[in-house]
């Protein structure tokens, strides 16, 4: 799914990061970093109500493309920064993550698995 | 290219800056142009074992030897040791105390991530002397994702 399309699905702020032609492949939800982890797939994205630095570098680890900070958190001046060395794009949604993580499925992303 | 060595500190006092060290070995394996899969494996293993030693070990230090066919990893702390190295590979199993597991660590999946990510991995440990954990990826090797 384009990056374009998650924005509007999840009705998203970008906060940092420009390229919306970026195409994710599976995306991950979680508040545990190591149950991240133990997620790889390629081209993916986490969507988190975590926020601290923490999620930047599992995204970054991961290599995913995208992190989305659910129920309209937002990261600090310097976990952008972070995500800016990184290359991780960084959006934020008012949506709580069962809705977004729903909204998501529903428009046809999945986790990877099935 | 001969073995490339380095050595990173964990520093002790600081979550924020967890990871770090990670982030630099996994910049030095794609300037040394390993396949992307392998250099995520390494990163995603010694990122488990960072958060492990900030978490439980009030930091340590990380010694990377980087072979044109392997990486191999030295994670040393002088915690407090691991108890029953057995259990602590199960997943799910945490001693992590509660507000670790606010900073959204503690769920129990460290090591196993560590022995999933990696060709070899082994732990030495004594109670009040600390810990070492042993982590070999092979460059060869790889992990389709599913």
């Amino acid at each position: 799914m384009k990056m374009q399309e998650i924005i509007k699905v999840l009705e998203a702020e970008v906060l940092y990061g420009s390229d919306t032609s970026i195409e994710i492949e599976a995306a991950c939800g979680s508040d545990m970093m190591s149950d991240a982890l133990a997620f790889v797939k390629h081209n993916g994205m986490l969507l988190t109500g975590l926020v601290n630095p923490q999620a930047i570098r599992t995204a970054e680890m991961l290599d995913m493309l995208c992190i989305c900070f659910v129920r309209g958190k937002k990261p600090t001046e310097a976990m952008l920064d972070l995500a800016q060395e990184c290359g991780v794009m960084v959006i934020s949604t008012a949506h709580r993550m069962f809705t977004a993580c729903g909204l998501l499925y529903e428009a046809g992303l999945r986790g990877g698995n099935d | 290219m001969g073995a490339v060595k380095q050595r990173y500190e964990v520093p002790s006092d600081d979550f924020t800056r967890a990871g770090e060290a990670s982030g630099k070995v996994k910049a030095l394996l794609k300037q040394l142009g390993f396949n992307p899969d392998v250099i995520r494996r390494v990163s995603i293993a010694m990122y488990e074992a960072e958060i492990n030693m900030v978490i439980h070990a009030n930091g340590g230090h990380a010694e990377v030897t980087v072979s044109p066919d392997k990486i191999e990893l030295l994670l040393q702390d002088t915690g407090p040791g691991i108890a029953d190295i057995e259990q602590a590979m199960q997943e799910g199993y945490s001693t992590a105390p509660d507000d670790v597991r606010a900073l959204g660590f503690g769920a129990g999946m460290g090591l196993p991530n560590i022995k999933k990510y990696t060709d070899d991995m082994h732990i030495e440990s004594q109670l009040g002397v600390g810990t070492k954990i042993y982590m070999t990826v092979c460059a060869k090797s790889s992990m389709n994702p599913s």
